[in-house]
């Protein structure tokens, strides 16, 4: 039973020409939650939301929002407000005017304008700042008229381009949690598009990953994060280290693999692809960074990874030891620094060894690019 | 030496920036601001045989102003209503030529800087090919068109929305195409040139508001477009209301343009006392019109220059 209005995604396809930007999308939005869609630049969250906005057709298939499909109707008769990647406020306009565009819009006075613009105001904590131009405001506040000019017009769906891809590093966690406040405060469905994994995995009930126009997977951070469906999903979310090789054999959901440089290991079948690999297959391994612990040199067995270690980092938090890994990518891990002593193991060789439900193995697929 | 001096000298070099100083100086001293100085000290002069001028008759006077507004000293009547109405109906019309052309190259300027696409080159070189054809050429251009056997009267009457030609000399209307066609480049580009750095966002925000198209125009592209507007429109309407060849070639016999009276002082009459009077009253009278309509719609003199 959840408040809100919903967005549906029915077999979605856009083209440009010949080019397609979206390939048969499916996603169920569930109203009131906080929506995102992280995948690389150019794989087409932003032609998705124009789809949503209502700026773009579908070549085919159906945007339906709450229910009600959404073919024919312009953006200006959809429940929706779109937080353009630049904000695109207007520049010629106070921030009190910019904030109640829509209501101008509407023909409501300048009194009520007003009113309605002092109470987002204080709720973007920007008391007092009507009357200054967007010109006027630093990067952070602009940001946030952006968004109390979008929640001004009262949308059952908020959609934000990589909203906060323009601040800087301490403003972006920061505006992170705020945004989120403001998400659980207003209720409304939030559908949010970034490339930042950090930023998806903080803010959303669910996320999309897409690449190259296709939806990967959906599912909550933690699933996205634990379980990936794809290898793309793997290497794009969070770092990890891939391991090449076959499918030896199945073991009910754990399958052992012939990895190309490590010998035999044993890995959980992501819940996606269970049933679906098979001995011979093509696969590939995922471990963590934060997985892997120090073991006794020499060890070996399913579960042992030895190599050749090429330097070593103090990152403060969490020792980093860089060795020689598979297809020419180095295998990176990282020793939470409790106070241990540490030595330097440069060119040596090392033993590490991991938890069988910390490795995900699925069918090879493409990784994310660096 | 002022310090916006010293730097300038310093970047080009002592050589390369007196030539450019100079030049510059040359440009506007020499061919713009002596001239009019001149024409100025004329229209204050009584029109003297040349035997005459520097003897003792040649002093200041008023009586080339006092002409315009009162006619002939001992005329048969009181004010000179010929050349006056001449002079309004001039103002007036050039208004209406500005505020017409306006209508119509604003969406041109529009659709030009909002759409992109190959095909918009090839609609700008449409536009700017004609300018490279003689003025006076492009005016008897359109003066056989209008003309009684013209392409517009034929296409009319062949339809029977006439029965006979229309005389769109005589009415004018001729005068007002050929007006408002001679200036049609000078009200685009500048639009177009600050339409052009509109973000597009801007204009999808609006309309993701629920804005209609009316309203985008009226509150978000106009507003940022207003520079450019008002340099469109005081250049157009200076240059139509300073109009010459337009007027001769295409204007009716009965009417006259008031350029074309300062044209007869000074030619047929061969007083040029009197023609520079016109000629101040009418740049004076041009540059307090626009400057009250700046104000009027709050513009800045920098913004004209964008
Ligand atoms: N109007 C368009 N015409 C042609 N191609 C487009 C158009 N809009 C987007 N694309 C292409 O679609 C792909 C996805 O674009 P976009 O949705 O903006 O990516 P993202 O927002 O994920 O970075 C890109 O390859 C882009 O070049
Ligand atoms: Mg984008």
């Amino acid at each position: 039973m959840s408040a809100g209005v919903g967005v549906d995604l029915e077999n979605l396809w856009i083209r440009f020409g010949d080019f397609v930007a979206v390939r048969d999308a499916n996603v169920n939005i569930n109203g009131g939650d906080f929506f995102s869609f992280l995948g690389p630049s150019g794989c087409g969250k932003t032609t998705i939301l124009r789809a949503v906005s209502g700026f773009l057709e579908p070549s085919d298939g159906r945007v339906l929002i709450g229910g009600n499909n959404m073919k024919g109707i312009g953006p200006n008769k959809r429940p929706t407000a779109l937080i353009f990647q630049n904000l695109a406020l207007f520049p010629l306009m106070k921030v009190w005017e910019n904030i109640t565009f829509s209501m101008e819009i509407k023909g409501a006075s300048a009194r009520e304008r007003r009113k309605r613009a002092d109470e987002l105001l204080d709720m973007i904590a920007l008391p007092g700042q009507g009357d200054k131009l967007p010109s006027e405001l630093s990067g952070g506040q602009r940001q946030r008229v952006a968004i109390a000019r979008a929640l001004c017009a009262e949308p059952d769906v908020l959609l934000l381009d990589e909203p906060l891809s323009a601040l800087d590093l301490k403003l972006r966690q920061h505006m992170r949690t705020e945004l989120r406040e403001i998400q659980q405060r207003v209720g409304i469905t939030f559908i949010y598009i970034t490339h930042d994994q950090g930023e998806a995995l903080t803010m959303s009930d669910n996320i999309a990953v897409m690449k190259a126009g296709v939806i990967d997977q959906i599912g909550d951070g933690k699933t996205i994060y634990n379980d990936p469906a794809t290898a793309f999903a793997a290497s794009f979310v969070g770092e990890n280290n891939v391991f090449r090789g076959k499918v030896k054999r199945v073991m009910g959901d754990e399958a052992l693999i012939a990895t190309n440089r490590s010998g035999d290991l044993v890995a959980r079948i992501s819940t996606a692809n269970q049933g679906r690999m098979k001995e011979g297959d093509e696969a590939m391994m995922f471990i963590r960074p934060e997985a892997f612990a120090l073991a006794p040199q020499g060890a070996a067995g399913d579960h042992f990874v030895t190599a050749k270690v090429n330097h070593e980092e103090f990152e403060g938090n969490a020792f980093n030891i860089f060795m020689e890994g598979d297809g020419g990518k180095e295998l990176k891990v990282s020793i939470p620094n409790l106070g241990q002593s540490f030595d330097d193991h440069t060119g040596q060789n090392i033993t590490l060894e991991y938890e069988t439900k910390n490795a995900v193995c699925v069918p090879a697929g493409e990784l994310a690019a660096e | 030496m002022p310090s916006f001096l010293r730097e300038f000298f310093k970047r080009n070099g002592f050589g390369m920036g007196s030539l450019m100083l100079g030049l510059v100086l040359f440009w506007t001293i020499g061919l713009i601001i002596l001239p009019q100085l001149s024409m100025l000290d004329f229209s204050f002069r009584p029109n003297l045989p040349p035997p005459e001028i520097g003897g003792p008759k040649d002093v200041y006077t008023v009586e080339n102003y006092k002409y315009l507004v009162f006619g002939p000293e001992g005329g048969s009547q009181s004010y000179n209503a010929v050349d006056l109405n001449v002079f309004f109906r001039t103002l007036v019309a050039a208004v209406c030529v500005t505020i017409f052309n306006l209508i119509l190259c604003y969406p041109i300027a529009y659709y030009l800087a909002q759409t992109k696409g190959n095909h918009i080159r090839i609609f700008a070189l449409m536009l700017i090919i004609p300018y490279w054809i003689n003025e006076i050429l492009r005016a008897f251009a359109l003066r056989i068109i209008f003309g009684e056997t013209g392409v517009f009267n034929n296409m009319l009457v062949g339809l029977g929305i006439f029965d006979t030609p229309f005389d769109f000399i005589r009415n004018d209307i001729a005068l007002y195409a050929g007006l408002g066609y001679a200036y049609i480049l000078l009200m685009i580009f500048p639009i177009y040139n600050v339409i052009e750095s509109l973000d597009r966002n801007q204009i999808e925000a609006a309309r993701d508001m629920g804005a209609s198209w009316t309203k985008i125009h009226q509150r978000v592209v106009i507003p940022y477009a207003k520079p450019g507007i008002s340099s469109g429109c005081t250049m157009v309407f200076m240059l139509s209301a300073g109009a010459l060849a337009a007027p001769q070639i295409l204007g009716g016999p009965s009417s006259l343009w008031f350029t074309q009276l300062i044209y007869q002082q000074f030619n047929d009459n061969s007083d040029w006392p009197q023609g520079a009077a016109y000629a101040v009253v009418l740049l004076v009278t041009c540059i307090l019109l626009v400057l009250a309509i700046m104000r009027l719609f709050k513009v800045n003199m920098g913004d004209i220059g964008k």
